[in-house]
């Protein structure tokens, strides 16, 4: 059964995609995951309002969304702040607000971060295919019809949780903290090309977002990283995730997001899992730098990011 | 690289992943004991697996880290390989794909034959001649590679890659051939198409071929002048 229609697009702003936690299982198919770059911001928006985390939302980047609320519901923004505006009052982030139905939501543009989340009670109701509701842009499925969003579309929401608590969350406790951004990585897959001049350019280089970045990979400018001499300029492909981050021939990283399922550049070095969120949030122009971490740190800190998460709710989460 | 008889080398990517490399070239040899590793861990079905994902000559095992420790989970890959499995392999599945070789739906084969100093005849003779493995599926959707194509027929890729390759495209570029399942950019050689449906995100399975999968092609048209 089709959800009741909630939100209708006034203007779909610069890209907004309906977006879960992705399309997980399917990469041997080359089937990129897709899903919400910032995950952990989707998955406090959908845990604020009352929806299970992995429900599906709207990804918005940037600027130019304008919705018109077509039911009473609750929603939540989270992730970047892109000045969310509900009828000519500012609308505060990162916690559950009830709505009015005629009510309009705009994005007026970036104060902090690139890509704001917003869930509603219910979650967006999109059909799942290959097990989830997100967008695959390249390849046109999944979503809303398989594309972003345009002027004119309605889209419906589930039925909405039997519960309604109002709920904020911590956003201090998501560990966001650029720009500039210090990214922490792990060595490898493939690191034995770079000779020690190359890890040291790597680790001291303050590199900058260029602007052909989008939801298949951050390009990084700056210093070119040297390769050991005789190194081939690619790889037998090989499976990919997001985090990954190449090095082609020209000696500029290009940080892997969500769009790619396998690829045939060296890896020589991946963004933790405790850091993935942040790449949601890095912006054209930004600062980024890395530091290594060892494989059982980057577990500690993935298992303390998580502990944090679930402990920044007020009131806290049941079970 | 060294690598043992059965050796298997592990290469994490971040702590949630680990490449399993089963050598390290493009091989038939290799390529079925990155298959075989992957039947046997879907039959393990451990706990905290998240995703299976075969190349050339590595399988990516993508896991939950805070449900299973990275260490314990090569140990365990380790300890699996060198045991028989527990069941049967199944054999590869062998697919037959009709194509239209040549005219309006292969567009470079006769720039294809031109360069191998072949008639266009003969390289859909040689195309059609071999059985190819699925090594691989992966850049858009359903997109298989197939190897090996013979060493007659190979050519660097495209100098300048097209923006739109049509879907169904069959194609070849060094050592390998493929087909196009959706519309997309590429850089290989157009030599024919197929009206075969690769991958449909709504049917079931969506994607026709999986790694491990035989296949060969049948002219279905003579090249028309």
């Amino acid at each position: 059964m089709a959800g009741a229609p909630i939100l209708e697009v006034l203007s779909p702003g610069i890209l907004t995609t309906v977006q879960d936690l992705g399309r997980g299982g399917y990469a041997r198919w080359g089937v990129a995951p897709s899903g919400a770059v910032d995950a952990l911001a989707a998955r406090a928006a959908n845990l604020l309002v009352g929806n299970p985390e992995g429900s599906a939302v709207l990804e918005t980047t940037l600027l130019g969304l304008r919705l018109r609320l077509l039911r009473d519901t609750r929603l939540a923004v989270c992730g970047a702040d892109l000045q969310a505006n509900l009828d000519g009052q500012a609308l505060p982030l990162w916690r559950s607000v009830s709505v009015r139905s005629g009510r309009i939501l705009t994005f007026a543009g970036p104060r902090w971060g690139l890509r704001a989340y917003i869930a509603v009670a219910g979650g967006i109701d999109v059909p799942a295919v290959l097990g989830s509701r997100s967008t695959n842009l390249a390849s046109g499925f999944g979503g809303f019809q398989g594309r972003p969003l345009r002027r004119g579309d309605v889209l419906a929401a589930g039925e909405p949780p039997p519960t309604e608590i109002e709920r904020e969350f911590d956003s201090a406790a998501a560990g966001y903290d650029g720009p500039p951004w210090r990214l922490r990585i792990l060595w490898g897959p493939q690191d034995e090309f770079l000779a020690e001049e190359g890890r040291e350019r790597f680790l001291t280089t303050a590199f900058t977002v260029s602007p052909d970045s989008d939801r298949t990979g951050i390009r990084l400018e700056g210093t070119a990283v040297p390769v050991q001499p005789g190194t081939p300029d690619s790889i037998i492909s090989e499976g990919i995730l997001s985090g990954a981050i190449q090095l082609p021939a020209d000696g500029r990283p290009i940080i892997v997001l969500a769009e790619t399922a396998s690829g045939g550049y060296r890896k020589p070095a991946t963004v933790i899992a405790a850091d993935l969120h942040r790449l949601g949030q890095i912006m054209p122009g930004d600062e980024v730098r890395f530091a290594a971490v060892t494989l059982e740190e980057a577990v500690a800190l993935l298992r303390r990011r998580e502990e944090a998460f679930r402990a920044a709710f007020r009131p806290p989460l049941c079970g | 690289m060294n690598e043992a008889a059965d050796g298997l080398r592990f290469r994490f990517m971040g702590e949630r992943s680990v490449l399993v490399e089963l050598g390290d070239r493009i091989a038939p040899e290799t390529h079925r004991r990155v298959h075989r590793l992957m039947r046997l861990l879907e039959q393990e079905n451990w706990p905290g697996i998240r995703e299976l994902s075969p190349g050339y000559r590595s399988l990516l095992v993508v896991f939950d880290p805070l449900e299973l420790d990275p260490a314990e989970l090569t140990r365990r890959i380790q300890k699996r390989a060198s045991r028989p499995a527990a069941g049967e392999i199944p054999p590869a599945r062998r697919i037959v794909i009709p194509v239209f070789y040549g005219g309006e739906h292969g567009p470079d084969l006769p720039e294809v034959a031109h360069r191998l100093g072949m008639t266009q005849e003969a390289v859909i003779q040689r195309h059609t001649s071999l059985v190819y493995r699925v090594y691989m599926i992966g850049f858009t959707p359903g997109f298989p590679y197939l190897g090996e194509l013979p060493e007659e027929l190979s050519l660097p890729r495209r100098s300048t890659p097209r923006t739109r390759v049509p879907k169904g495209s069959v194609a070849i570029a060094q050592r390998q051939t493929g087909i196009y399942p959706v519309e997309s950019p590429g850089g290989w050689h157009l030599i024919g198409w197929t009206p075969v449906e690769l991958f449909h995100p709504g049917r079931r399975p969506a994607c026709l071929l999986e790694t491990g999968d035989e296949v060969r092609f049948a002219a279905v048209e003579a090249v028309e002048d």
